[in-house]
């Protein structure tokens, strides 16, 4: 059994981010980076999985060389080898532009199961998932809070709203985004860091894919990154205490929208 | 940006240590936070020993790490070994001296100088922490001197009978085995691996310690014990074993004192950021900031210390005087760390919601254990001047 897991590196939870000065992303510069927290979730489910069912955990990510402190942590932490996509022709993409490279990529792979998280914490699309299942023409099935595994299908619970659940099953191959929470991730063990470097890292670029070039042509583009703007007004309400009192309520449920 | 050791790292030693390395550092940290931090004050306070940690820290790979793969380790650079000591130690000295135990004074030894049969017997059984081990070498009577000790190793037909008693014994009513050292007729010192449940061997604990509460403090009492000669170690003769197992656990505190300097030094820098007096914090005065530059710096100093002190255990060119400079001075600087954390904390310092007097009191054991703080002192002093002082 083959499961692939993709990981997005995203700025540490806690970092302090600056705006860069074109307002079309965060400055990146002396920032530290970690795996996106859901994504973490979906690695530890296919570690799991392996533990329990045997097979094979590949890592995919895609971004520039820092991304490859992702991968490696993977691998400590058991993933058995990882494909890195790389290249300066893919540096703004949008969700539809990453699931065409991700899907040339893992058709090659042959995954029984691909696991990704539920959404990442910077953009918080949760699209690639869904996009990438109908481009491998497999089923999926999103925000997965359990999984059990048996005789070539997969039984998940899945989160809807309101506190309710449903349980759904599906015939493999399939892709699963994993919600967060769903188990304890591991940490790297000293064996496996020790073990990390012998592992395999496949470097993956534009001309080693069968796939032209208008495909992640970014059909939706950031147009500014701004923290929200705060706009101050004061209001002087006149009148006596009843009318000011009324008017303030009034002001408060129609105006603020706080209640 | 390159990958960053967690916690103070003023002078970018970062950049000095492997990936592997920092990827160490990050899970013994990480570790520490999420599953000592929460537990350990209740553990100290009840004077008991949490382990639960145990199958855990065997999982990760602390027990043994700094051993090849092939025995159950995890081949472990000294430095990496350093680095996972100092941040089990920025939880609680009693987590670190467990780990220290295990790793220098219990599996080096039967690495070092036991027999094929006894490596393949107890080795990865430690590594799993399935088996606890403890090292019986100070006697009541015995403790800066261990040339003196009185434990005795009798010829008993083709085994050994050990009589004697040991003291100070961590891990020591919890351990399946301990490494106990005891002269023979001829007054040389052997070394023996003695089973829990041996005739003759208890291991009564120590109650009444104000330091290291959540650590087992045993003594070790040898009532005319039989050993086989196939647990005694084949390869120790004379006092030079159990002293080259001091040397490597003095190694891990030099590390493990950063750890618990750092912890000192972490909660006075946020205390004194949040604490307001006269209108604004008090990491605004002078007399504080003083105080905190000064463990800072010390810390700084302390790691660049070890991190040459692991490059040279690497290279094999490390001597043990070197080890007793960074010990006595590792340590020394951790219990200032401590008194001067507390300061800044006022009359909040005393109580156990801050890990101060914690610490504080886990180091003046440290100060003392594995040769005092006036030993190294010695040791150094005759180094430099040819001269011994020690009687």
């Amino acid at each position: 059994m083959r499961i692939c897991v993709l990981i997005k590196q995203l700025p540490d939870t806690g970092s302090a981010l600056k705006i860069r000065a074109d307002e079309l992303w965060v400055d990146e510069d002396n920032l530290v980076f970690s795996a996106n927290e859901s994504d973490s979730y979906a690695l530890e489910e296919a570690l799991l999985m392996k533990e329990a069912q045997g097979g094979e955990v590949v890592v995919v990510s895609l971004g520039p060389e820092r991304v490859g402190q992702v991968l490696k942590d993977a691998l400590a932490k058991g993933a058995d080898r990882a494909i890195h996509l790389h290249d300066p022709a893919w540096e703004v993409l949008d969700s539809l532009g990453l699931a065409r490279i991700m899907a040339a990529v893992l058709k090659e792979e042959q995954c029984d199961l691909i696991f990704t998280g539920l959404q990442s914490d910077d953009t918080g699309d949760g699209q690639l998932g869904p996009m990438l299942a109908e481009l491998l023409d497999m089923p999926h099935v999103t925000l997965v809070v359990e999984t059990e595994l048996s005789d070539g299908r997969i039984k998940v619970k899945q989160e809807l709203e309101g506190g309710w659940f449903q349980y759904v099953t599906a015939q493999l191959p399939v892709l699963l985004t994993i919600q967060s929470g769903i188990n304890k991730p591991r940490y790297a063990s000293l064996r496996g860091i020790m073990a990390m470097k012998h592992k395999e890292i496949k470097a993956v670029g534009a001309g080693d894919l069968d796939l032209p070039a208008d495909q992640w042509v970014a059909g939706r583009t950031l147009q500014r990154l701004y923290v929200p703007e705060k706009t101050k007004e004061t209001v002087f309400l006149e009148g006596s205490p009843q009318e000011v009192g009324a008017a303030l309520v009034d002001h408060l449920v129609n105006t603020a929208k706080v209640f | 940006m390159s990958r960053q050791l967690r916690g103070p790292d003023y002078l970018a030693l970062s950049d000095l240590l492997t990936e592997e390395e920092i990827l160490i550092q990050h899970t013994a940290h990480d570790f520490v936070t999420a599953e000592v931090l929460p537990i350990i004050t209740k553990h100290f306070r009840d004077g008991t020993f949490p382990a639960t940690l145990v199958p855990q820290m065997a999982q990760l790979g602390f027990l043994g790490s700094a051993l090849p793969p092939e025995v159950g380790g995890a081949g472990l650079s000294a430095v990496g070994y350093g680095l996972v000591s100092q941040e089990l130690e920025r939880g609680d000295s009693a987590i670190r001296s467990f780990v220290s135990v295990q790793n220098s004074l219990v599996m080096f030894p039967i690495f070092t100088f036991g027999s094929e049969d006894q490596k393949e017997r107890w080795l990865k059984p430690l590594a799993r922490g399935e088996v606890i081990g403890c090292f019986g070498l100070t006697e009541p009577d015995v403790g800066s001197n261990p040339a003196a000790m009185q434990t005795r190793a009798r010829r008993d037909g083709d085994g050994w009978v050990l009589s004697g008693a040991k003291m100070w014994i961590t891990n020591g009513s919890i351990a399946d085995i301990a490494i106990v050292w005891a002269k023979d007729e001829e007054d040389t010192v052997r070394g023996f691996i003695v089973e829990r449940g041996s005739p003759g061997f208890s291991a009564p604990d120590m109650t009444g310690k104000l330091s290291l509460r959540a650590s087992v403090t045993s003594e070790l009492l040898l009532d005319e014990v039989p050993v086989a000669e196939s647990s005694r170690l084949p390869g120790a003769a004379g006092l030079g074993g159990p002293l080259n197992c001091l040397t490597e656990a003095r190694y891990g505190i030099a590390w493990g004192a950063i750890g618990a300097a750092v912890a000192c030094y972490e909660a006075a820098l946020e205390y004194a950021g949040e604490r307001t007096q006269f209108g604004r914090p008090i990491s605004g005065f002078q007399l504080t900031q003083e105080k905190l530059v000064w463990m800072l710096t010390e810390i700084t100093k302390a790691q660049l210390l070890v991190l040459q002190l692991g490059r040279l255990k690497e290279q094999g060119k490390l001597r043990f005087q070197q080890v007793s400079l960074a010990k006595r001075n590792n340590v020394w600087m951790a219990r200032v760390c401590a008194r001067l954390a507390r300061e800044i904390h006022g009359a909040n310092g005393i109580m156990d919601e801050y890990p101060l007097m914690r610490h504080m009191m886990n180091l003046e054991s440290v100060y003392t254990y594995e040769g005092t703080h006036e030993m190294h002192t010695l040791i150094l002093g005759e180094d430099i001047t040819g001269q011994p002082a020690f009687t």
